[in-house]
């Protein structure tokens, strides 16, 4: 108990926390995040309607406007959608995959990324030029168009967009770690630990991992955020996420497909919540860059 | 010069290859064509017949060699669906996405180095913190998304401008363009501007973030001492040396625009290449899918070398290698 509240103490001491508490657009930025959280651990409990229980479903009350216009439900806050299903509660739920795909797509390119920066940059040679070969080739496309590429092949499906996204993300890591691999090669306790005959392993995993992890946090934050809009576009073309597990990219394709008939509600609602959700990635992310950067101190 | 130009070219053969090969590997994971192709009520010979004919029953080494043997002789292959080279076809489309592609990148461009500027040399201005909380947002948009609610609000609820296909085209050198149509103009802003969003907020934040390296250094105080204005300052002296990041950024972003017109082509119903990808990979076209992507990587290919040559004119202590 005392640990822990001394680590609060020191935090709210540090010069890290006195510029968060100053900065506006990170204030703001983990309040939005703050609130996202709050939807996707609580929201599901707070909308009466599960939508993808096709019992709960009545066509009856198909494409209602928001509550507080002309014909609309008070059981239906945003409107319905074609089936008669809450566009609330399938934003909350389409929230819950978005972030499930953007923070797990994160994750697995970093640890991919990570380590085969860390092989190249501590071991060189043949296996570095390889490494860094096949990043230099697949920097040259834009990511989107590996992801749909990718994704053409697999079709549909959460797994498989989990495999695109860490095909495309973890180049990025692998190039910043290798770079810092290289130079933390050269310093003191690296040599001191092969001097003390530590193996390879441990010593890349325990002396060299620690010192190159700090560049990267900025990097995952923004990557949570493109990935975000990745896997929508994806949806979108309808090779993302399938039917069943709606994200909010593919309620938005949902939506595109009557909007000509006016039915804006089941395309804007959607729509807004991955824009809220990714600037606040991106306000955060722009703090921690600032904070995290030493060449700006 | 020449020794280069020779290096850069076999560089270029060996992507080329690499991507054919990869390509070709990931589309065998797509399943049989040869479904996509008959008729339902084929029987099993009249099946077995079709993959014969499409070749597709050979093994997948040798499909890629012929594949191979074909495209030095030139032949690219036919689509299945449209029964015509695929090649053709997806020159036949290029056009109409390439003049896409380059309003939206002037779009960009006219509108990112003077924000960019001007929000690099003043940074503390609360106009300056205005369009940084703006190109944020900007990097946060789902570009298709943009694209919906502009085609709700200006096509659907107020009908000024179209919101799908090209409108009248006029042909020059052989293509067809609608920018050289007053109604082809009409029709190409809605998905220009959509298109042009993303790459407008990164321009402008890569222009903003070397200007403020670069408005500390002392060429700059002495500019200002021996008496040029400021905009020469600003856009002579300064703008000049954070050009290199940004025609970096500007490449990058010139390919990223090719792979979004997918979606943007998509969503305006604009009959260019990128259209036709999403089409023939909801009808795994696979000849046009692959052809698609080598000549994507072709042009890729062909950008970061101008960009490389561009550098040599912007800074002429690099020299090309």
């Amino acid at each position: 108990m005392q640990a822990i509240r001394s680590v609060i103490e020191n935090f709210r001491a540090s010069e890290m926390f006195h510029n968060y508490r100053r900065n506006a657009s990170a204030v703001a930025g983990s309040g939005i995040l703050a609130f996202f959280l709050f939807v996707v651990v609580f929201g599901p409990s707070l909308v009466a309607q599960n939508p993808y229980d096709i019992a709960s479903l009545d066509l009856l009350d198909s494409y209602k406007p928001p509550a507080w216009m002309a014909g609309g439900d008070p059981r239906y806050l945003l409107g319905t959608d074609g089936q008669g299903r809450d566009i609330l509660a399938g934003i909350i739920y389409g929230c819950r995959i978005s972030l499930f795909i953007g923070l797990s797509g994160m994750f697995c390119s970093s640890v991919l990324g990570t380590l085969l920066g860390l092989l190249a940059g501590y071991y060189g040679g043949r296996l570095d030029s390889i490494i860094m070969r096949i990043a230099d080739i697949q920097l040259s496309f834009p990511s989107m168009l590996i992801a749909l590429f990718l994704m053409s092949a697999f079709k549909t499906g959460i797994d498989k967009i989990l495999i695109a996204l860490t095909a495309v993300g973890w180049v990025i890591y692998a190039r910043t770690v290798r770079g810092s691999t290289l130079s933390e090669k050269q310093k003191e306790y690296v040599q001191a630990a092969v001097v003390a005959g530590l193996p390879n392993r441990k010593i890349i995993l325990r002396h060299v991992l620690p010192n190159v992890l700090t560049p990267l946090i900025v990097v995952a934050t923004i990557q949570v955020g493109s990935f975000i809009l990745i896997e929508a576009s994806l949806s979108f073309l309808g090779v993302g996420v399938p039917v069943t597990k709606p994200s909010l990219g593919l309620l938005i394709k949902n939506g595109f497909d009557v909007l000509f008939s006016g039915l804006w509600w089941t395309s804007v609602f959607p729509g807004a919540f991955i824009m809220l959700l990714v600037f606040g990635i991106n306000l955060f992310g722009d703090f921690l860059r600032d904070e995290l950067n030493p060449r700006l101190k | 010069m020449a020794g280069y130009l020779i290096k850069r070219i076999l560089q270029m053969m060996g992507v080329l290859w690499v991507v054919s090969v990869v390509v070709f590997v990931m589309m065998s994971f797509t399943g049989d064509p040869t479904f996509m192709m008959v008729p339902l009520d084929s029987t099993e010979e009249e099946i077995a017949q079709a993959r014969a004919l499409l070749g597709l029953d050979k093994p997948f080494i040798v499909q890629y060699g012929i594949f191979l043997g074909n495209v030095l002789k030139g032949d690219f292959g036919r689509s299945f669906v449209f029964r015509q080279p695929a090649m053709r076809l997806i020159i036949e489309r290029m056009p109409a996405t390439m003049e896409m592609v380059l309003v939206a990148m002037a779009i960009a461009v006219v509108l990112a180095i003077p924000l960019g500027v001007f929000a690099g040399a003043y940074p503390q201005r609360p106009a300056s913190r205005g369009i940084m909380v703006g190109s944020l947002l900007g990097i946060s948009l789902p570009s298709f998304w943009v694209g919906m609610m502009l085609i709700f609000v200006l096509a659907v609820r107020f009908h000024l401008l179209p919101s799908s296909g090209r409108g009248p085209t006029e042909v020059f050198l052989g293509m067809k363009l609608s920018i050289l149509t007053a109604d082809g103009w009409r029709h190409i802003i809605l998905p220009a501007v959509t298109l042009s969003f993303a790459s407008l907020a990164i321009l402008l934040r890569i222009t903003r973030a070397g200007m403020m390296e670069v408005m500390k250094q002392d060429f700059i105080k002495f500019a200002r001492a021996k008496g040029a204005t400021f905009g020469s300052v600003l856009f002579k002296h300064a703008l000049k040396n954070t050009l290199i990041p940004v025609v970096t950024i500007f490449g990058l972003q010139l390919g990223d625009l090719i792979a979004f017109a997918t979606i943007t082509e998509t969503i305006f119903a604009w009959p260019g290449m990128g259209k036709l990808l999403i089409d023939s990979i909801y009808m795994t076209d696979r000849p046009v899918i692959v052809v698609y992507l080598m000549f994507v990587a072709f042009i890729f290919v062909v950008i970061n070398f101008t960009v490389d040559v561009v550098y040599t004119v912007i800074d002429p202590r690099i020299k090309l290698r």
